[in-house]
């Protein structure tokens, strides 16, 4: 192998430990005995007990949970509308305005959304009396942020599929919801699937947009682990980290396979038909 | 204009179309387009106890008065600690954006011309941290840095150093915790760039005689400019306002516009002056995406 070969080698194993060695550390060290140091002082399962004694941790998972889920589901539903509008309708009056409200969640920083769609509660709470500060207000401000990605992941895979599938169903005399309900959306269920992975991935760990939401008695798991943080090492956080990343690495691996799957059953059903006709 | 307002009134305008339209765009105005406007005229008026929106419409005698303030802006502009943060907001996000291009450059360029079976594989390790919590992530490192912790100890232990470094709480960590969180952000869109790229041009080039350096740097990295200027956005857009990795990470020095604006809001309590911390981060933001925007539709008025 040559020195070029080796050098790229190198170059990629080292990024992929920078990216991977904070992760096994955060897992590594949820065993660990002792309290405060990242001394290794001996296994435990210690931390993991705790975590389910632990009320207030318990409680923001539920509450997170709750939210991700109302949020990712809102976002995927006003996501594929918009990405639907910006993919379907090329002309209308304030389309760019109508582009530029759907992304701009995507380049202001967290801080500013959290703040001013605060704001606005507050202000609505003062005018109309409605809504509390808590779940409600939570729920909408993750389903904006959300819908911006959930936007951007439909949109492609719509700007992907072949114009001439709708039309198709068109000519054959399809009304406009059931080219929609009939072609579009089975065409699109995959994408929909991964924004709404995104989406609850986004709102289960967003700490900004919820600190500034949040009410009393509304404590996400973010906000909790960020408080924590804040004051210093908790192996408890450790115990939550090692259990998402299993979660998460689980769940991407069996997604991709299953795509893996999918696709290659596409392309042999795909050759199949070609092989028949050919036949014919 | 009647006409308009007569359309809208009819019946037409209840057809599916503007109703597929209106749901999405209502909702956006609503909550994107909004929260903006308040934030904008919260910025011109004055913190008054009682009334955190402060009057900016008053009828007096009939007339209706529009009172904007400036006093806001003029406060931020003068006073040195604000301009000092937007500053050094910017020197952040700047070194952090020039970290990750020299990490994920040549990361997606070996990436790129890797067999083309393992490089979705790789491509999903990039990916797969970005789906594990980045709050947890940012946490980890506060483990490592630690004046006891993980990279002292095997300094230490390895004879490198006699007494333990002191990295958490300065430029240093906040920037190790940049680059580690937005590398990902970087690598995408060079890597996309990168292994769509015309391999003859490369070819081309080692034929007419240049040599493997040359070619990289007069073919592949002006070829790759998109992808570049795409990652470097990427980063450096959300890197100015970030909050969460400064506030673990950072120490005192480290001074950034989202922990200010934060603190003006919740432990000073003056909505009209985060407000216009606010405005002045957007115009902040907006400028490179304004340039973005106008590279890349030269570009394609180039192809076209």
């Amino acid at each position: 192998m040559s020195a070029y070969r080796w050098f790229g080698r190198g170059w990629l194993t080292g990024g992929y430990l920078f990216l991977y060695i904070p992760i096994l550390m955060l897992v590594l060290f949820s065993f660990n005995s002792s309290r405060q140091d990242m001394i290794w002082t001996g296994f435990t399962l210690h931390w993991y007990a705790a975590l389910l004694d632990d009320q207030e941790i318990m409680q923001g998972f539920v509450l997170s949970m709750k939210i991700a889920t109302m949020a990712a589901t809102t976002s995927v539903l006003l996501g594929t509308l918009a990405a639907f509008v910006l993919d379907n309708y090329r002309q209308f009056k304030g389309r760019s305005l109508f582009q530029g409200m759907v992304s701009a969640p995507l380049v202001m920083p967290e801080v500013i959304i959290g703040l001013s769609l605060l704001l606005m509660f507050v202000l609505m709470e003062k005018l109309f009396g409605f809504p509390q500060r808590g779940l409600m207000t939570l729920w909408l401000g993750h389903a904006l942020l959300g819908m911006a990605y959930a936007t951007v992941v439909v949109e492609s895979r719509l700007r992907e599929m072949s114009k001439s599938l709708t039309e198709a169903a068109m000519d054959l005399g399809c009304k406009p919801y059931q080219v929609f309900s009939l072609v579009t959306l089975p065409n699109i269920t995959q994408a929909l699937a991964s924004a709404w992975l995104l989406t609850f991935t986004l709102s289960l760990d967003d700490v900004v947009v919820s600190a500034f939401l949040s009410g009393p008695g509304y404590s996400t798991m973010p906000i909790i682990i960020f408080s924590r943080a804040r004051l210093g090492l908790d192996p408890r956080v450790n115990a939550i980290a090692a259990i998402t990343i299993a979660v998460v690495s689980a769940g991407v691996v069996a997604w991709s396979l299953h795509i893996a799957r999918t696709e290659r059953l596409r392309q042999k059903q795909i050759s199949a038909a070609f092989q028949a006709e050919l036949l014919s | 204009m009647e006409k308009y307002f007569k359309n809208v009134l009819t019946l037409r305008s209840l057809s599916g179309r503007n109703f597929v339209i209106g749901i999405p765009y209502l909702w956006l105005m609503v909550f994107a387009l909004v929260p903006f406007f308040i934030v904008l005229k919260l910025s011109m008026s004055e913190m008054e106890v009682g009334n955190a929106f402060g009057t900016l419409l008053s009828a007096e005698d009939g007339v209706v008065l529009l009172k904007i303030k400036v006093s806001n802006y003029l406060f931020i502009l003068e006073d040195k600690l604000y301009v000092l943060t937007y500053l050094s907001s910017i020197k952040y996000a700047a070194i952090t954006t020039a970290c990750c291009l020299f990490i994920g450059y040549p990361f997606a360029y070996f990436m790129a011309r890797e067999k083309a079976a393992i490089r979705t594989t790789l491509m999903m390790l990039v990916m797969l941290p970005f789906w594990t919590s980045f709050l947890l992530r940012i946490y980890a490192w506060k483990g490592i840095l630690a004046t006891n912790g993980v990279l002292n100890q095997l300094l230490l232990g390895a004879g490198i150093i006699d007494v333990p470094l002191h990295m958490m709480h300065t430029p240093f960590s906040l920037m190790i915790g940049m680059v580690y969180t937005y590398l990902p952000f970087m690598i995408l869109p060079l890597y996309t760039n990168l292994s769509k790229m015309d391999i003859r041009f490369i070819e081309a080039a080692a034929d007419l005689g240049s040599t493997p350096w040359q070619t990289f740097w007069r073919i592949t990295v002006p070829l790759s400019k998109s992808g570049i200027i795409a990652g470097a956005m990427l980063v450096f857009i959300p890197c100015v306002g970030e909050y969460v990795i400064p506030e673990l990470l950072g120490g005192p020095e480290t001074l950034m516009i989202g922990h200010v604006l934060w603190d003006e809001f919740f432990t000073n309590n003056d909505w009209p002056m985060a407000s216009a911390v606010t405005i002045l981060v957007i115009l902040l933001i907006l400028i490179p995406i304004g340039i973005f925007n106008k590279y890349q539709s030269e570009q394609r008025v180039g192809q076209a």
